[in-house]
């Protein structure tokens, strides 16, 4: 499965990281949550990140819960809570 | 309409616009936000607004869907800045026409609330400290939760108001 991943605001300053292809080798259906977990493993500011409850996803511009299911080619992003009005 | 400005707007403008838009509007209710000199209790000297591109607009569309589903409104207008924004700049301009009050007080305020945690925009402040990125407020979140509990429209047999 290929998906792209964005990063925004503190979450891609803390990571230095705007967007990058992801390439997995499961072909076992995938939740956002597994996505996260995985980046977890990368250590660092992924681990404090993405081990941490205060994370927004999106997929293809829309709103997800971390138990939905991604497909091939979806565009997943990260986020902190949003602080926009 | 919902517009992202990359500069400033005159909210007074567009108000006007949506008043003579419809000679069926009875009552226009507006909320605006604007950038002010302080935030928990630090001073701040400027802001700037990032976004998601194509994802923020869909929000926005989606919360007004929401309050035109809820509520017989004859216009919506938001207007939302983004990039760097002055002391003073106005932020934010939510407009909603309707026949009667109730119904453009209600839709006004579902619609900021929504927005204020569901729409992908993220406040960074410059303080004489040096630039911080701007916390959610819990007390954002429990505003828009109490619309999902469906109890805060016009159904007069609904107790529960909160």
């Amino acid at each position: 499965m290929r998906l792209k991943v964005l990063y925004f605001a503190s979450v891609r300053e803390r990571l230095g990281c705007g967007e990058e292809p992801l390439e997995l080798a499961s072909n076992l259906p995938l939740r956002v949550a597994d996505v996260q977990a995985l980046l977890v493993q990368r250590g660092g500011a992924w681990a404090d990140i993405f081990g941490g409850t205060r994370l927004m996803a999106a997929v293809n511009e829309v709103l997800v819960k971390p138990d939905h299911h991604l497909m091939d080619g979806d565009v997943l992003a990260f986020f902190p809570p949003v602080t926009g009005g | 309409m919902i517009r992202l400005s990359p500069g400033p707007f005159d909210p007074a403008e567009i108000e006007r616009q949506l008043r003579s838009s419809h000679s069926a509007i009875g009552a226009v209710v507006s909320f605006v936000g604007q950038m002010r000199d302080f935030n928990d209790d630090r001073p701040v000297t400027s802001m700037y607004l990032e976004h998601y591109p194509g994802m923020t607009e869909k929000a926005l569309a989606a919360i007004v869907a929401e309050a035109e589903a809820r509520w017989p409104l004859l216009g919506v207008e938001v207007v939302h800045r983004v990039g760097d924004i002055a002391l003073g700049d106005t932020i934010v301009l939510v407009a909603v026409a309707s026949r009667h009050r109730r119904e453009a007080f209600q839709a006004c305020e579902l619609i900021i609330d929504y927005l204020k945690t569901q729409a992908p925009f993220w406040k960074r402040e410059q303080t004489p400290e040096g630039a911080r990125w701007v916390e959610s407020r819990s007390q954002d979140e429990q505003a828009a939760a109490s619309w999902h509990e469906g109890c805060r429209t016009l159904d007069p047999t609904c107790s529960d108001h909160g």
